[in-house]
Parts: structure tokens; C-alpha cells; sequence
């Protein structure tokens, strides 16, 4: 029987994506295991996440200044706003090391049937951006890397139509990108090339 | 004048075999506890009382498509009383090369899972691009006497074997339906919002009704010719949007739906589906040479359509993407006269598919000893005959 501390965290470990009781368990071994170079180590980075990490104001990623170092780099090229679903979606796109603009963290994809309407999601704050950019008259263009998914074609098709009176550019990913597929399984070869090749529909 | 030189330029083509299921392994499916076949790539017999399991390893096979196989059963449903969650191994050679298919339900998850070599499947197209099943089993005597939603489904899974992606697209259309249902029943009536999922459901639409207008035009050309002694069978696809693209073009019929869902929403808040859309076509059937429909046709009759179209379904297969199905043929024999089935039992032969036929007394295909691979069904056990 194991100790109250360590169901607690086996409760908590088993709730993360991927993990089930069973692997929970093992992870909480393997944990303690090895206290001074996992374990330790590991609360530390926890805390520190937990005291310093927080979501970006302007596009949703997660980073431990407010407004994120994407938003605050000067090289960026802000006439481009990159629409991704989550966070790892951002990661993917900057590890392919080909898109220099700047992004937009949704937060997941219209579903009716999962209840998740546009006030869930960050889509008033993309709005305010491209009324923004009107305003200082800059000429937007904004990219939609959502999955090819059902849910993520209606979000693109949703977004298309609300950005339509900023008069700002949309395009989408080139097709090519497998049915089902989310941007963050995709190998960086085919981001860039979905990328470059990235489609204008409004 | 010199003699022609042998013509050694022209190439010998390597013709591959039909796509066969050349293993199949079974375990918690059904009545079978562990039960292995192993077949080649001509016809097999199976043969056994009823109950003895034999339709039960065509639903197997039927599997190996997409979707929930030839009795539509819930996944929990085919588990073995008392077994674990079922599973299928399938070794299948597919134009020449081998493809190792596993699936099963998936005890986590409410659905059953697919692997190719071992890696989950992409979508639902990629198993029906590695090989197209089609069955045809005794619960489809009724398909002419039932409503619309039968045949439309029997005409999906036809259009599956021929376009891969048919499966997907429809599948996203019918989840559209269900979102656009609840967004009207809840009032949240968010004019893009809605706008953008019929716009999404709209492209579905039109591809669905595409695909099918050329799975029937296709089959309708190879019906002409007709098979053996078949019946020859004209097919006509009834519905509203597939009418559309008689008229115009993709794009026009997409902005055409659009344009209608958008007047049809309060109607069709009230009734929960909408009065426009794919989900209300028919498919009729009817004898090319007297027009007489199938549903007027007896039973034995309406069979023989049946067959006919299930076979010129394989053909189309085989002009599209090159490879022949895989033909569930379930009691097809018992209510042939003997010529008949000697003549089926020819055309099969000559079709050159892999075919499973059932049946409880193995006489029924007395015309393809020798030429078929008879396999005896008992309680979930299976012994071979010669
Ligand atoms: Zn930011």
C-alpha cells in the first residue's frame, strides 16, 4: 500500500495526457527512484512554471513574459499573423525555422458538439488585432495552420468570413497536410512547403 | 525479305494477383475463442449448419473495411461472450505486395482501431485504398421494401470501394448535420458560425453527391453489358443536390445549398434535420430491359439484381484503381434453380475476385469443385475439405 504522498501524486500523474493508473504508477516510481537528479529537479521546474509561465495577452502563447518574446521581437514581421489551434502548433511551425511573422493561439476548434462555441475560444482578441492593424494602416495577411480536420475546416471558414470587413488578406495551408492531421505531428519539410505554398481565400 | 525480328522490345507484364485475404486470424469474435484460415486468392466455400459461425467470419472479412462491417453490429456487440475485446490479424496480398491489417475494439475508447504493418491507420481512406469489400447477405432481401436510409447507406459503402475518401466526406457531412441540429436547437444562432459549418457542409455535400453520380454512372455503363445470366439492372440516383450538378457546377451547387440551408434553418430547427441535403437521396433500381422496378421484382429476383450490381461494383473497382474487391457473397446460392448457379458459379470464376460464398449443405457448389477451396464451419472451428 503505498503512502497517502504518493497516491496523491499517482492521482495527479494519472491525469496527464498519455498517462493512464498504470503508467502513472511506474512514473512515480521511477521518480522516486532517483530523488536528487528527477525528482528534485523536477518539483523545481514545476514550480517555476507554475510561478513564471503564463498565456501571452495578445496571442495565447504560453511564455514567462506578458506580451511573449514572439510579440516582442522587433525582426518579426508583423504584417503576418499565423492562426494555429494550440500552443504545440506554435512550437511546430517555429522549429521549422521558415515562418518569421507573428502568431495567433486559438485555443482549440469550433465544436457544437462539444459545446465550444467563439466566446471559448481567442477569436475576439484575433478580431482586435486585424481592427488594429486597419486602424494603423497596416496591411495584414493572415495565415490559417489549422488541422485539416472537420472541426478545424468550419473555424477556418468561420474566421474567414469575421475578418472579412478588416480588409485584411486570409490564406490557408496548402492541402497536402494528411485528413485528421494536426500541424504539431507534421515533419518540418512539410510545414515549409505548406507554408510557401499557402493559399489565398478571402 | 528478311524475317521479322522477334518482337523482344514488348515487355512481359507481370500481372499481380487479385487482392486476396491470404490469412486471417480471429480472436473473441463471436462464437470463435482462437480460430486461424488460410486461403488463396480464388473462391472459398464455407459450408456448415446454420449457427455454426460462417457468417460470422464473412463480418470478419467485412471488417477489413471501413466502417462497422456487414451486420452494422456495435462494436461491444461482436465480443465473444465471457472473451476479451475481439481482435482480427489479416495478412492481405494487395497488388502484388503483402499488407498486414490488424483491428479490433479498442477497450479505451468506443471505437475500434486500425493498423497497417503495425502503425495506426490514417483515416478511414487508407484502408480502403489497401482493399475494397463488398458483401451481399441475406438482410439485404429487404433493401427494396425499407426506407431510403438503407439503400443510401448500401450505395455509400458501394461509392467507399470506389473512391476511398467517400467514407470520410460523408462521414464529415453527416457530423456537420448534427452540429448544425444543435446549434438551431440551442438558439445559439451565431449567423457565421452557422454560416461557416454549412459552408463546410455544403463542399461535403457536393462531394458526396459527385462521387455518387460516378459510381452510378460508372456502374451503369458496365450493367449494359450485364453478367452471365444475370439480370441486366439500370440504377437511378434520386436526389436533390445529386440533381444540382445535372445543372451546374460544383461551385454553383455548393453556393445553391448554401443559400437554401440558410432560408431552411427555423424549419429546420423544428424538425431536427434539414429538408435539403444528401441525406434524402434514393437509389432505384430497376430492370434495364423491362423497367419493371426491383422493388416490384420477388425476391429471388431482386437477388440477382443485387449480384449483378455487386459485380459490376468489383469491375469498377478494378478500372479505377486497379485492383478487384473482395466478394462477401452470404446464402447468395440457395435461391438460384441449378443452372442459375452453375452460371454464377461461372461468372465468378471468370470474374477472377477473391469470393467467399456460404452456404449450409456444400452441393449448392457442386459446379466449383476443384475450383474453389471448401472449408467446413462447425461451432466456431473450421476443417478442411477436399
Ligand atoms: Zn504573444
Amino acid at each position: 500500500m503505498a503512502s497517502i504522498e504518493i497516491e496523491r501524486l499517482v492521482r495527479f500523474l494519472g491525469r496527464l495526457p498519455g498517462l493512464g493508473p498504470r503508467s502513472a504508477q511506474r512514473v512515480a516510481l521511477a521518480l522516486m527512484k532517483r530523488p536528487d537528479t528527477l525528482l528534485r529537479p523536477l518539483a523545481d521546474a514545476l514550480t517555476l512554471c507554475a510561478d513564471r509561465v503564463r498565456t501571452c495577452g495578445v496571442c495565447g502563447n504560453l511564455d514567462a513574459v506578458d506580451p511573449c518574446a514572439v510579440c516582442r521581437d522587433p525582426e518579426r514581421d508583423r504584417g503576418t499573423i499565423c492562426v494555429v489551434q494550440e500552443v504545440d502548433d506554435l512550437w511546430a511551425l517555429e522549429r521549422s525555422g521558415t515562418y518569421r511573422g507573428l502568431y495567433h493561439v486559438l485555443g482549440g476548434t469550433l465544436s457544437a458538439l462539444d459545446g465550444r462555441g467563439p466566446e471559448e475560444l481567442r477569436i475576439a482578441g484575433l478580431l482586435a488585432r486585424a481592427e488594429a492593424a486597419k486602424a494603423e494602416g497596416v496591411a495584414l495577411e493572415v495565415v490559417l495552420a489549422l488541422g485539416v480536420t472537420v472541426e478545424g475546416q468550419t473555424t477556418g471558414h468561420y474566421l474567414a468570413e469575421r475578418l472579412t470587413p478588416f480588409g485584411c488578406a486570409v490564406s490557408r495551408l496548402a492541402q497536402g497536410v494528411p485528413v485528421g492531421g494536426e500541424m504539431n505531428y507534421l515533419d518540418e519539410g512539410t510545414i515549409e512547403a505548406a507554408l510557401r505554398a499557402r493559399q489565398r481565400i478571402v | 525479305m528478311a524475317a521479322p525480328a522477334p518482337s523482344a522490345a514488348v515487355p512481359i507484364v507481370a500481372v499481380p494477383p487479385p487482392t486476396a485475404v491470404t490469412g486471417l486470424a480471429l480472436k473473441d469474435f463471436r462464437n470463435y475463442g482462437r480460430a486461424h484460415i488460410e486461403a488463396g486468392p480464388g473462391l472459398v466455400v464455407l459450408y456448415g449448419p446454420n449457427g455454426s459461425g460462417k457468417t460470422n467470419l464473412l463480418e470478419a472479412l467485412s471488417l477489413l473495411a471501413p466502417g462497422r462491417g456487414l451486420r452494422r453490429a456495435a462494436l461491444a456487440e461482436i465480443d465473444r461472450d465471457g472473451g476479451a475485446p475481439w481482435r482480427l490479424e489479416a495478412v492481405v496480398d494487395a497488388n502484388g505486395e503483402r499488407v498486414e491489417v490488424e483491428t479490433g475494439r479498442d477497450p479505451d475508447a468506443e471505437r475500434r482501431f486500425v493498423r497497417l504493418f503495425g502503425e495506426p491507420a490514417r483515416g478511414q481512406g487508407a484502408l480502403a485504398r489497401t482493399l475494397g469489400v463488398v458483401w451481399l447477405v441475406p438482410s439485404m432481401d429487404r433493401l427494396f421494401q425499407e426506407g431510403a436510409a438503407a439503400r443510401r447507406r448500401f450505395l455509400d459503402r458501394l461509392a467507399l470501394a470506389v473512391f476511398p475518401d467517400h467514407a470520410t466526406t460523408a462521414g464529415a457531412y453527416e457530423k456537420g448535420l448534427r452540429e448544425r441540429a444543435v446549434l438551431l436547437r440551442t438558439g445559439r444562432r451565431d449567423p457565421a458560425w452557422l454560416g461557416a459549418l454549412e459552408r463546410r457542409m455544403a463542399e461535403n455535400a457536393v462531394a458526396v453527391a459527385a462521387a455518387r453520380r460516378e459510381l452510378v454512372n460508372g456502374l451503369n455503363r458496365l450493367l449494359l453489358d450485364g453478367f452471365g445470366a444475370l439480370p441486366r439492372v439500370v440504377l437511378t440516383l434520386e436526389g436533390e443536390v445529386e440533381a444540382m450538378l445535372d445543372a451546374m457546377s460544383a461551385l454553383d451547387a455548393e453556393g445553391a445549398i448554401r443559400d437554401r440551408w440558410r432560408w431552411l434553418r427555423d424549419a429546420d430547427a423544428v424538425t431536427g434535420g434539414s429538408g435539403l441535403g444528401v441525406h434524402r437521396s434514393d437509389l432505384v433500381v430497376a430492370d434495364a430491359v423491362s423497367g419493371e422496378l426491383a422493388a416490384r421484382c420477388s425476391t429471388g429476383r431482386q437477388k440477382a439484381m443485387l449480384l449483378a450490381v455487386t459485380l459490376a461494383e468489383a469491375r469498377l473497382r478494378q478500372a479505377r484503381l486497379g485492383d478487384l474487391p473482395i466478394l462477401l457473397l452470404d446464402e447468395v446460392a440457395a435461391h438460384l434453380d441449378g443452372e442459375r448457379r452453375e452460371r454464377l458459379c461461372a461468372t465468378l470464376v471468370d470474374l477472377g475476385a477473391q469470393a467467399w460464398l456460404t452456404g449450409t449443405d456444400p452441393e449448392l457448389f457442386a459446379a466449383l469443385h476443384g475450383r474453389a477451396r471448401f472449408l467446413a464451419v462447425e461451432e466456431g472451428r473450421l476443417h478442411e475439405h477436399d
